[in-house]
């Protein structure tokens, strides 16, 4: 007969395993839950870093054009005019008017970006090429769908084109990285053309007298070009 | 069940060889929670585009994707002209793409309505290639290798909006592409919608305009968009997208479908004439 202590041992590790079984997928949530709180509040500090752009009080006060989607139509983009101190410093500038752009227009339900979405960083190539780098919620808060995507970054690009003529393409990052696709649709891989008038595709498409998104053959904010060579963003 | 555990005991059971059996039970018990979390949860961004792939315009008719139903060589395939759909509901597996209230999903919804237009076309004489038949989640670049493997085709994706009017449907190719300097005749896989581009907006035009007959509201012409997944796809190519998952009943989007299907079929039919393969790279017909 097997000793009694043996029964107990084996019952204890029957046990033991059964435990572990029971509190390893437990355990398993908890750290990613744990991650995902750390990731927030990394974000959280990188916002309250990267949002005070500097203002000058003696900047101009400069009527400037932000596209968001048309009170009349949904599916358009409209200009509003609104007058905003902005910095003569082209990379300054870019980020006052992208910030009042995440701000939102009065009417909430004429937004393009998430309420949530930030400009986490902001570059000017000297070819022109801008890198703006929004935090995850462009991503993630954005309404999934081909219409809603196009509009998100055609009013990012046309709010550029209309107030800083030194931007000539966009190359969107999310969080820092290049990502695939927005929320599942739009391309994020190219980089979009912003300064219609240098581009011989086709007309200069003023901003705010078309569509957000045009027939065919029109050049327009938003349009992928060539993306021979990858934008790495300078060092931060 | 009984267990005689004192048989057991004078076997030997409880033996080391036997305690070393429940340990390694219990670790494959383990393993295998492990393994289902996993398939449960893969990223649907970590999708590698194949960026060193080349495709030529109207390649042979090897698709290799599971799922594809192959092509009937000797028919229908090897005549000239359009033949064949490529019909992609969009989203799938782990992404449900565009959710709305009840618990509704653009996966599910667009997968269901792939069966009417599936229906639609088969009519029409077309043979029909679907990229997902149940709830996965094939890769961008998978779903376009099935369009790129066919000869005499077309692409058709299904998606459902979370904006815009509910009850009209928009059509969108994709936006322009920079033109193809490779003179060796391959088209790079990242731009492999380049010389369709122009087929892809007449097709797109006709299916636009049989949408806006049926459903009040929407574009009278095609949309362009950067969507990703018509970027890599070598025919031509639109992408359906029906207004939207923020209805109050799933319903009103299932009564859409009939109408979709049609729209499509008809479109396409209307189509077959107007399609000619390029021939030559970045040169659209």
């Amino acid at each position: 007969m097997t000793p009694r202590w043996k029964v107990f041992l084996i019952a204890g590790l029957v046990l033991a395993v059964i435990a572990a079984a029971i509190y390893f997928p437990i355990l398993r949530r908890r750290v990613k839950r744990a991650a995902r709180v750390q990731q927030q509040s990394e974000e959280q500090a990188r916002r309250e870093l990267t949002q005070a752009i500097p203002v000058n009080p003696s900047d101009p006060r400069v009527k400037s054009k932000l596209f968001w989607a048309s009170d009349a139509d949904d599916s358009t983009l409209a200009p509003v005019t609104v007058e905003l101190p902005l910095s003569k410093d082209p990379v300054l500038r870019s980020k006052q008017v992208l910030n009042t752009l995440l701000a939102g227009p009065v009417d909430p339900e004429l937004r393009t970006v998430p309420p949530d979405a930030v400009l986490l960083a902001f570059y000017l190539l000297p070819d022109g090429t801008a890198v703006a780098d929004f935090s995850e919620a462009l991503a993630t808060s954005i309404p999934s769908g081909i219409a809603s995507e196009q509009m998100a970054v055609d009013s990012i690009a046309r709010t550029l084109e209309a107030n800083v003529p030194q931007v000539q393409r966009l190359k969107i990052l999310i969080h820092g990285q290049e990502v695939e696709t927005l929320a599942g649709h739009l391309d994020l891989t190219a980089t979009f053309v912003v300064d219609t008038k240098g581009t011989s595709a086709g007309p200069p498409v003023a901003a705010g007298s078309a569509p957000a998104t045009t027939g065919p053959g029109a050049a327009k904010p938003g349009t992928p070009v060539p993306d021979k060579t990858p934008v790495t963003p300078p060092k931060r | 069940m009984l267990l005689d555990v004192r048989n057991l005991l004078r076997n030997g059971f409880f033996s080391p060889l036997g305690m070393l059996f429940l340990v390694v039970l219990g670790a494959a018990i383990l393993l295998h929670s492990e393994t289902a979390t996993q398939n449960q949860s893969p990223a649907p961004s970590a999708q590698t585009p194949a960026t060193t792939l080349t495709v030529t315009p109207a390649s042979s008719p090897q698709s290799g994707i599971p799922g594809a139903t192959p092509p009937a060589f000797g028919t229908a395939a090897q005549r000239s002209g359009l033949n064949i759909v490529v019909l992609d509901p969009a989203h799938g597996g782990t992404d449900p793409g565009a959710r709305g209230a009840g618990g509704i999903r653009e996966s599910e919804i667009v997968l269901d309505m792939a069966v009417q237009v599936r229906r639609a076309l088969e009519l029409q004489g077309f043979q029909v290639v679907q990229t997902r038949q149940g709830n996965d989640n094939p890769s961008f670049d998978d779903r376009s290798a099935m369009a790129n493997a066919q000869r005499g085709a077309v692409f058709v994706t299904l998606h459902i909006s979370s904006t815009g009017l509910p009850g009209t449907v928009r059509v969108y190719v994709n936006s322009d592409l920079p033109p193809l300097t490779d003179s060796k005749g391959l088209i790079p896989w990242d731009r492999a919608q380049a010389p369709f581009l122009s087929l892809s907006r007449r097709f797109g035009d006709i299916v636009q305009g049989l949408l806006a007959q049926r459903f009040k509201g929407s574009p009278a012409t095609v949309q362009t968009a950067t969507v990703r997944q018509l970027r890599t796809t070598a025919a031509p190519a639109i992408a359906v997208e029906i207004s939207s998952i923020v209805v109050d009943d799933r319903a009103q989007l299932d009564h859409m479908g009939q109408g979709v299907a049609d729209a499509i079929a008809e479109g396409a039919a209307a189509f077959r004439p107007l399609y000619v393969v390029p021939s030559v790279p970045g040169v659209a017909p």
